[in-house]
């Protein structure tokens, strides 16, 4: 079990990389959905895995229970991880409206366009 | 101690507060804002001369209150014999620059400003000298570098002013960073920050194999701020500061800053080679070169900076020698220098308020015009030459007499000669003073025919010179106050200084007369010298500050540049490969734990959940340019990841995790509707085998650090969590209770989050819809094949019955949450989504019409009620979110708990509910803004038309 979520994770991991290693704001976003599955289930998992045992109280003497802690930091991080997606596509659907395209990387400028001389000495030298 | 070091802490912030008031006091006229910029400075000398009597008799007055004690770092001043010589000149000439500066400055110049800046820098000033914390004097030393930026560059409109600011910023700010990193050494070796533990510890110190970094560091510092070889150079440049400026900072205070340093730390670091081949080498070479090109310069302010910073060498050379003599000397040379040089800056500041030029080459024969400002001018200048009867000469004479027995590197002349030569140079310059502008014959072509001006700005020259005269003539006078700093120098009390006019035939005699014979005949070849002085090249220190600080900015750029090009792709494979990097670091260099937990079998099922997920994770990368099919495939991930946790023991986690996920996906079908629906193919296959190789280094070390992690059993304080969660919490649900109650702060922090982030994307909207991106909104052609009919008959009906079901769902699940799965997180997610089928079903505007609060509203009601139930804590006296908890019992219904916590997870619901709609809510408008068509009918097809508005209501 411990060896199919870790792969699991893996998976997410790799999947997730790659696509925000594309160039564009969408692909982006994506591969960061794929990476906060990815980082949610490794802090579950840093608990240790158990299957049926709720961290909700038992009536019925000592039960064991697994570890809830990170499941209390997981909760949380999922639904921030919502407000960083959200506020991410707003800010690519902002980009893509401003500048008509939604390429992640600023292109290549020429030294001209740009009012910092020393930058751009800088840079061309 | 008690009320008298309630009074330090007093003299400490008074100018401070002062600083306040004059900018203010500006507009009842330049009269009162003088008057009270001059109040906080004579309040604080009188506090101080109260003070007085018992540090004279030996006391050393300390005052202290923590700050950061965790740090070292504490409120402490304290008062003996050498801060009081230093505070009494800070404030004594601060309030005649306060009278002069009345005077002086014209009706355009902003007055209040000038004040302010001034009684900054005297707080700052004053700071420096009563600190009893190192740490807190470093605090003050940067004041003074900032405020004398400020005062330096008072004349904004002049590019020298700005240009000099600058580089004196830099330069004594510079110096101040190493003096930080050597004060800091220097309190880690004591093991005390505090100054008094500092300057007992001198022997600890000087074996201290960090001695000699922690000594340059300091000295680096010090040299910067008093203008020594090699940092000589800003101090002329700061001379485009108004002459009260240059008066106040560059003659008596902020370059005696340096000094008053190296005095105070003179018992630690003092006595040794180090130490006095530094310094007094520094100083020696220092005062020559200060004095050699004082010599050749027409300005007269350039001069006397030059003659300054000569005499400032003068002093570093006396403390470098490290004898009590030397350091007596010093302390009695600071003094006189002060008033001579103070009341020369001001006599030159008449000069140039009368004749509107200080060009040496313009002026000359002005004793007959102004025959009160030339005796005074003549008088200092006669005591900055070291002329006998004169205050100037007693410490001169002093100097020579240390010099005369200094051996340097076994060479016995080398010290005296140098000496003896920049004695003669200095001879040399200030006769240059009074010869080339006071005597000779009058001319006719002065800028502006100067006169002896108003009383009150000869007054503060005059009653300098007049100490000039007394000390000069009775050195006597000083003695008691000069043994009493001297003393607090050398860390001992010192017996039998005695400051006298006359100490009969000695070698120092000889020198004196050298000098002042050789002075005058330099003078009297004064123009032949000049020519060659002119022609001859020399190193010009602002160009080559100007390229040093060019080259700095272009590696700067250079740097900069390079790293941060703009392209993301690239920052963020640097990223990977360097945590990839970092973990593998740790694994070959650290031991990893034997495995301690067994593994879990497979079943079936989560075989079948596991390859879904592979599968799907390998489609989304596969097919991530067609957008709308990878929402359909990611959401496959979203579920499964739901399903595990169900299996795995977290119903929470997988409640909240499906309902985020419901809510993820509409979000970005909303936002595709607005961006390309495919993303072209743009990067080359190597690029693609590169980031493919990346992805799968990071992927696989993940899984092994997540597989290593698992199979280990951790020290953590769940335990803790599980056995206080009924007890304490009240709570069944140990994840709710961790939540709402153990660590409450964190989930308060997060909802405000959350609730920011809500705030930002409906700014970022708000800004979207005005400018460039409103009008292409107005123009975009929208997808030509949706659906004709957007809210079909049947949804409407369907998620209007739903409504009231889907909020009880969500009330249910809130209530419960405390003991069963459930809570306030995901019944806000919930809701939302409840809230969502409307919008969708019968839309926007007829949502929308219907919403009786906003959704700002919303999350602000629920940070407001979470902090107010924390803060409801207080009053029992508890700790911030101490929850409170009882149960209660109402026949007919079964016994229930209320807890505060439930309260709390109230605002945690409120909060959620009103970011996560006002994020999708501020996506709608931008549709509907695009030219999206609004019903305000619930259908577009209303099948009861043309019936009456009451057919309307969709049943």
């Amino acid at each position: 079990m411990e060896l199919i979520v870790a792969s699991a994770v893996g998976v997410l991991t790799a999947g997730g990389v790659y696509l925000i290693l594309r160039l564009r704001a969408f692909a982006v976003i994506i591969g960061l959905a794929l990476l906060s599955y990815a980082v949610n289930v490794f802090l579950f998992s840093s608990g240790g895995l158990s299957v049926n045992l709720p961290p909700i109280l038992s009536k019925y003497g000592d039960a064991a229970y697994t570890d809830p802690l990170p499941q209390a930091l997981v909760l949380t991080a999922i639904v921030i991880s919502f407000g960083m997606t959200a506020v991410l596509v707003m800010i690519a659907l902002g980009a893509y409206l401003e500048a008509d395209t939604d390429r992640i990387n600023i292109p290549a400028e020429d030294p001209d366009a740009d009012g910092d001389a020393d930058a751009a000495e800088g840079r061309a030298s | 101690m008690g009320s008298d070091g309630n009074l330090l802490f007093i003299i400490a912030v008074l100018p401070f507060l002062g600083a306040l008031v004059p900018g203010v006091m500006i507009r009842a006229g330049r009269n009162a804002c003088a008057t009270f910029a001059a109040v906080p400075t004579a309040l604080a000398l009188i506090m101080l001369l109260v003070l007085a009597p018992s540090v004279m008799k030996g006391e050393v007055l300390t005052a202290q209150a923590s700050w950061l004690p965790q740090i070292g770092l504490s409120v402490s001043f304290f008062l003996d014999g050498l801060g009081l010589l230093f505070a009494t000149m800070i404030l004594g000439v601060g309030l005649l620059i306060t009278l002069y500066a009345r005077f002086y400055l014209s009706g355009e110049d902003p007055m209040g400003q000038f004040y302010t800046y001034l009684l900054l820098f005297q707080g700052a000033m004053l700071g420096i000298v009563l600190s009893d914390n190192i740490l807190l004097l470093l605090i003050f030393w940067e004041l003074t570098s900032l405020s004398s930026f400020l005062l330096i560059g008072y004349w904004k409109h002049l590019p020298e002013g700005r240009q000099g600011a600058r580089m004196a910023l830099t330069v004594t700010g510079a110096g101040g960073l190493a003096m930080i990193a050597g004060m800091l050494i220097l309190g880690q070796i004591v093991g005390s920050y505090q100054l008094t533990d500092i300057l007992k510890a001198g022997d600890l110190i000087k074996s201290s194999e960090w001695y000699l970094p922690a000594l340059i560091l300091i000295l680096l510092g010090a040299f910067a701020k008093s203008a020594q070889f090699p940092f000589h150079f800003w101090l002329p440049h700061a001379m485009a500061a108004p002459t009260p400026v240059s008066a106040y900072l560059h003659s008596a205070t902020m370059v005696k800053a340096g000094v008053f340093l190296m005095a105070r730390m003179w018992p630690a670091l003092a006595g040794t080679d180090a130490w006095f081949y530094i310094v007094a080498t520094t100083g020696l070479i220092t005062m020559v070169l200060g004095a050699l090109i004082a010599l050749f310069k027409d300005d007269l302010k350039a001069l006397l900076a030059f003659s300054t910073v000569s005499h400032l060498g003068l002093l570093t050379m006396l403390l470098g020698f490290g004898t009590e003599m030397a350091a007596v000397a010093a302390v009695f040379h600071i003094i006189n220098h002060l008033t001579f040089k103070a009341s020369l800056f001001m006599i030159a500041g008449v000069v140039d308020h009368e004749a509107h030029t200080r060009n040496i080459h313009r002026l000359g024969g002005l004793r007959h015009l102004m025959p009160v400002t030339f005796a005074l001018g003549t008088i200092a200048a006669l005591s900055m030459a070291g002329i006998p009867l004169l205050n100037g000469f007693v410490s001169k004479e002093m100097m020579l007499e240390e010099a005369s027995h200094t051996v340097w590197a076994g060479a016995t002349w080398a010290v005296p000669a140098l000496a003896t030569l920049g004695a003669l140079l200095s001879v040399a310059y200030s006769f240059r003073f009074i010869v080339h502008v006071f005597l000779g014959p009058v001319r006719e072509d002065y800028p502006h025919t100067p006169h002896d001006p108003s009383l009150g700005m000869l007054m503060s020259p005059a009653i300098l010179v007049a100490l000039v005269i007394a000390i000069g003539l009775v050195p006597a006078v000083a003695e008691p106050v000069v043994a009493l700093a001297a003393s607090a120098v050398t860390g001992h009390e010192l017996h039998g200084v005695h400051l006298k006019l006359w100490h009969g035939v000695t070698p120092a005699l000889y020198m004196s007369g050298v000098a002042v014979l050789g002075g005058a005949a330099l003078l009297a070849l004064h123009k032949p010298l000049d020519r060659s002085w002119q022609s001859a090249p020399r190193p010009e220190a602002k160009a080559i500050f100007d390229a040093l600080i060019r080259a700095a900015v272009r590696l700067s750029a250079r740097v900069t540049g390079w790293t941060h090009d703009g392209t993301i792709s690239r920052y963020i494979a640097i990223f990977v490969i360097a945590t990839i990097a970092s973990g593998l670091a740790a694994y070959f260099g650290g031991a990893l734990g034997p495995q301690t937990r067994p593994m879990l079998p497979v079943t079936p099922l989560a075989a079948v959940g596991w390859v879904l997920v592979v599968v799907a994770t390998g489609l989304v990368v596969v097919l991530h340019r067609k957008r709308f099919l990878v929402l359909v495939v990611i959401s496959i991930i979203g579920l499964m990841v739901s399903a595990g946790f169900v299996y795995l023991s977290a119903p929470d986690l997988a409640l909240t995790q499906i309902s985020v996920e419901t809510v993820t996906i509409m979000l970005l079908l909303v936002a595709l509707h607005f961006l390309p629906k495919e993303t072209p193919l743009e990067s080359s296959r190597g690029l693609r085998i590169r980031d493919g190789l990346i992805a799968a280094a990071a992927g696989i070390s993940v899984a092994a650090l997540s597989f290593a992690f698992m199979m280990r059993d951790v020290e953590t304080i769940s335990d803790y969590h599980l056995a206080n969660s009924y007890t304490g919490g009240g709570g069944n649900n140990v994840v709710n209770v961790i939540l709402v109650d153990f660590r409450g702060y964190d989930t308060y922090g997060e909802i405000i989050v959350l609730g920011i982030a809500g705030l930002i994307i409906y700014a970022l909207m708000q800004q979207l819809l005005t400018g460039r991106a409103a009008r292409k909104l107005r123009n975009l052609t929208l997808t030509p094949d949706r659906s004709r009919d957007r809210h079909p008959l049947m949804m409407v009906v369907a998620t209007r019955v739903m409504m009231p079901i889907a909020v009880m769902v969500g009330v249910y699940i809130f209530l419960r949450g405390h003991n069963m799965p459930g809570g306030g997180f995901v019944a806000g997610l919930v809701i939302s989504i409840a809230l969502l089928m409307q919008y969708m079903a019968s839309g926007f505007a007829w949502t929308q019409a219907r919403q009786k609060v906003e959704y700002h509203t919303l999350i602000g009601f629920g940070v407001v009620i979470a902090g107010l139930t924390g803060a409801g804590a207080w009053l029992a006296g508890k700790p911030f979110l101490t929850s409170a908890y009882g149960y209660v019992h109402m026949p007919p219904v079964e016994e229930f708990e209320l807890a505060t916590a439930a309260l709390f997870d109230l605002g945690v619901f409120l909060a959620v509910l009103g970011a996560v709609m006002l994020m999708l809510y501020s996506l709608s408008r931008i549709a509907r803004y695009a030219g999206e068509t609004v019903n305000v009918e619930p259908m577009d097809f209303d099948p009861s038309e043309p019936n009456d508005a009451a057919a309307k209501e969709g049943h």
